[in-house]
């Protein structure tokens, strides 16, 4: 009897017509198996990296951080060129996010109570151990400047009140010649990794980093300095956003096989956010934050929104490359083809 | 102190170079995957002496690995590799199927298509008795030889830290937790540890990690506390077949090479070694793998480099970007006059 005259067991089955793998030369060989490219191989697709443990907190930080240094650059400078109102909103800005970046920091760790095994050694093969010292070395400096101007006027004439607004000059200017290196470790942080959209990445990351810091500082001083001293602030955030804007396109280009991380997902979403936002705040420090004080607020918040969402945008992409083992597997494969050390055997 | 060498390159003495003067002979592992058997006895030994926590018991569908891959819980990992592979000039059917690591969806679907090719569409499994070849007169295994071979094998790889010469994870660790022992192994200190994380990032090979619910990194010590006290780790001392070896570096390195030698002589050219050359991206591995195919396919890397090798690149560009930095704030109050 033929088969075919038997009701089938899955009429009515959606996947009836599904793609049968089956013996060479049923089909012409036109069906590929899904198998994606022959060159990769893996373990069951598993990850050969462990993704980064870290969550939102480091790349907050990484935000906060840039934004610190920039202000502290802008404070320093402000107070040498007699603008006050820049100075007051700069100084106080580094102080709150140095403040709300010891605690990311800190609130990150496995065992938050023992921050202070940080400071056991100083090991300079480890960026988080030379970021520790750049930050300790810092933060006294960005501290006291930022508390001096929010000393009340009421205390002002008092003992204290004078040492501390005395203190505040030399402070400043130690916060900023340690700033410099507070915006740029970071970078090294990340890249000093196994992580290959980090690591890869480890020559453009330090310019996204520092101008993602010029130009969160420049916003922050737009947003919150009156437009008359807001002069430095503007033209520091169009330097750093044309900055970030240029090494995050290089980012893109120039990363080979990691480089996808980068441009596709989430990451990819994130750093095209933030190039918008970036541009739009930088055309807008340039232009409207000159004359309207609306105006330097929103270009402000722009250049500070496209400076953090380039930070997780960059995060993100690290992550992300670490999930999928072909970031792993095919540029090293790659790599011992080109040097003959991978001759396939057999 | 550091030495040339310290942080990339082949390095012969990593316990000396960590400040240990006097110190006993560098060990570690051969892991000869070849004559493994699957059994897990290390991953149970290894459990049961350094008291580590379950992994969760999951059924990951990976042929007999439960494990999925070493971590904060699991110390050592036996993968399991199911390869149908064609002998000779053989066809063994499969030329146009998925080979080389199953994958559950892949598989499915082509057993699914097979089955609808069966006389009944696949409902006769279960109904039917099928010959296993039990009870026997003969040995279990009697009939090993050339003429049992199929076009299928299993791969069973016992991993583990490698113990790298240039350790990723040592060297990002910010606290000094980790450490470099006088036996040449790298180790955590429980008591030191902040959970920061950096050194699951730091190393190449995605074996160390931090324990949920405990925020410190964990992973293999080579059991330094056995090691201290004369005797081998526990891995090695359970296992069945010694495909897990112990014993001075130089030694298992030697014995490393006349097993490749061996089975190269046997024909089976697929055997390599993996992490025995002191010059490669790590400086050689403490835990030599003999293995059958290429790493990946046991998720291993296959040219795993330190992150360290680059250190001096990136901080060569990040003081460029810091003065690039410097250079931006100043003409930002240099480069126009005050309005």
């Amino acid at each position: 009897m033929n088969r075919r005259e038997e009701p089938r067991s899955d009429t009515g089955a959606a996947d009836t017509r599904a793609r049968v793998f089956s013996r060479r030369g049923d089909d012409g060989g036109s069906e590929r198996p899904v198998v994606p490219r022959a060159e990769f191989r893996s373990y069951y697709d598993r990850p050969v990296l462990k993704p980064p443990v870290w969550e939102w907190k480091i790349p907050a930080y990484l935000f906060t951080g840039g934004l610190s240094a920039g202000s502290a650059m802008l404070g320093a400078g402000a107070d040498l060129t007699g603008r006050p109102g820049l100075r007051r909103a700069a100084r106080v800005g580094a102080l709150g996010s140095l403040v709300a970046s010891m605690y990311l920091l800190v609130a990150d760790l496995g065992r938050p109570e023992r921050f202070l095994h940080m400071l056991r050694v100083a090991k300079p093969s480890s960026p988080m151990s030379v970021g520790t010292w750049i930050l300790v070395a810092y933060g006294p400096g960005a501290a006291l400047a930022g508390a001096a101007e929010l000393v009340p006027p009421r205390l002002r004439a008092t003992r204290p009140g004078r040492l501390l607004r005395w203190a505040a000059r030399p402070a400043g200017l130690s916060a900023a010649a340690f700033a410099p290196g507070v915006a740029s470790y970071t970078a090294v942080l990340l890249s000093h990794t196994a992580v290959p959209a980090w690591h890869e990445a480890h020559r453009q990351l330090p310019f996204v980093f520092t101008g993602s810091a010029s130009a969160s500082g420049g916003g922050f001083g737009m947003v919150f300095a009156p437009v008359a001293q807001a002069g430095p602030a503007r033209r520091l955030g169009v330097v750093g956003a044309t900055a970030e804007l240029v090494a995050s396109r290089l980012v893109d280009r120039r990363l080979g096989y990691a480089g996808q991380a980068y441009t596709t997902g989430r990451a990819h979403r994130l750093r095209r956010l933030s190039e918008y936002l970036t541009l739009a705040g930088a055309v807008g420090a340039a232009s409207i934050a000159r004359r309207s004080r609306v105006g330097a607020a929103a270009s402000g918040l722009a250049l500070l929104a496209g400076s953090a969402l380039q930070r997780f945008g960059v995060f993100e992409a690290g992550v992300e490359s670490t999930k999928d083992p072909r970031y792993v597997v095919v540029p090293q494969r790659e790599r011992l083809e080109q040097t003959g050390r991978g001759s396939r055997q057999a | 102190m550091t030495r040339e060498n310290s942080f990339y390159g082949p390095l012969e003495d990593p316990a000396a170079d960590a400040g240990h003067l006097d110190h006993p002979e560098r060990v570690g592992f051969f892991t000869d995957t070849s004559v493994c058997i699957g059994c897990k006895a290390c991953e149970v030994a290894c459990k049961e002496w350094n008291l580590v926590p379950e992994d969760g018991f999951n059924l990951l569908g990976m042929s007999f690995d439960n494990t999925g891959m070493l971590g904060a819980d699991s110390w050592r990992h036996v993968a399991f590799i199911e390869q149908p592979r064609r002998l000779g000039g053989q066809d063994a059917g499969v030329a146009g199927l998925p080979t080389g690591p199953s994958r559950i969806e892949e598989t499915t679907e082509v057993v699914s298509a097979a089955l609808r090719e069966t006389e009944r569409g696949g409902g006769e499994l279960g109904t039917e008795s099928v010959d296993l070849g039990f009870p026997s007169f003969e040995l279990p295994g009697a009939g090993n030889g050339a003429e049992a071979r199929t076009d299928f094998r299993w791969l069973m790889a016992s991993d583990v830290c490698k113990h790298c010469t240039h350790a990723g994870c040592l060297d990002v660790c910010p606290t000094g937790a980790l450490f470099r022992t006088e036996f040449g192994t790298v180790v955590v200190q429980e008591d030191i540890c902040n959970g920061c994380g950096y050194c699951v990032s730091g190393c190449p090979y995605g074996v160390i990690d931090r324990r949920e619910g405990d925020g410190r990194a964990w992973k293999c010590t080579l059991c330094y506390d056995r090691l201290r006290d004369g005797l081998e780790p526990a891995c090695a001392k359970a296992c069945p077949t010694d495909s897990i070896q112990f014993g001075p570096l130089a030694e298992l390195r030697e014995r490393a090479q006349e097993r490749l030698e061996q089975l190269h002589a046997d024909g089976v050219s697929e055997a390599r070694l993996y992490g025995e050359s002191p010059d490669d991206g790590v400086g050689g591995h403490g835990a030599v793998f003999l293995l059958l195919d290429e790493p990946e396919v046991y998720g291993l890397p296959p040219d795993p480099v330190v992150p360290t090798r680059d250190a001096g690149a990136m901080w060569r560009s990040a003081a460029v970007a810091a003065s690039a930095f410097v250079v931006a704030a100043l003409s930002a109050f240099l480069g126009r006059a005050r309005p």
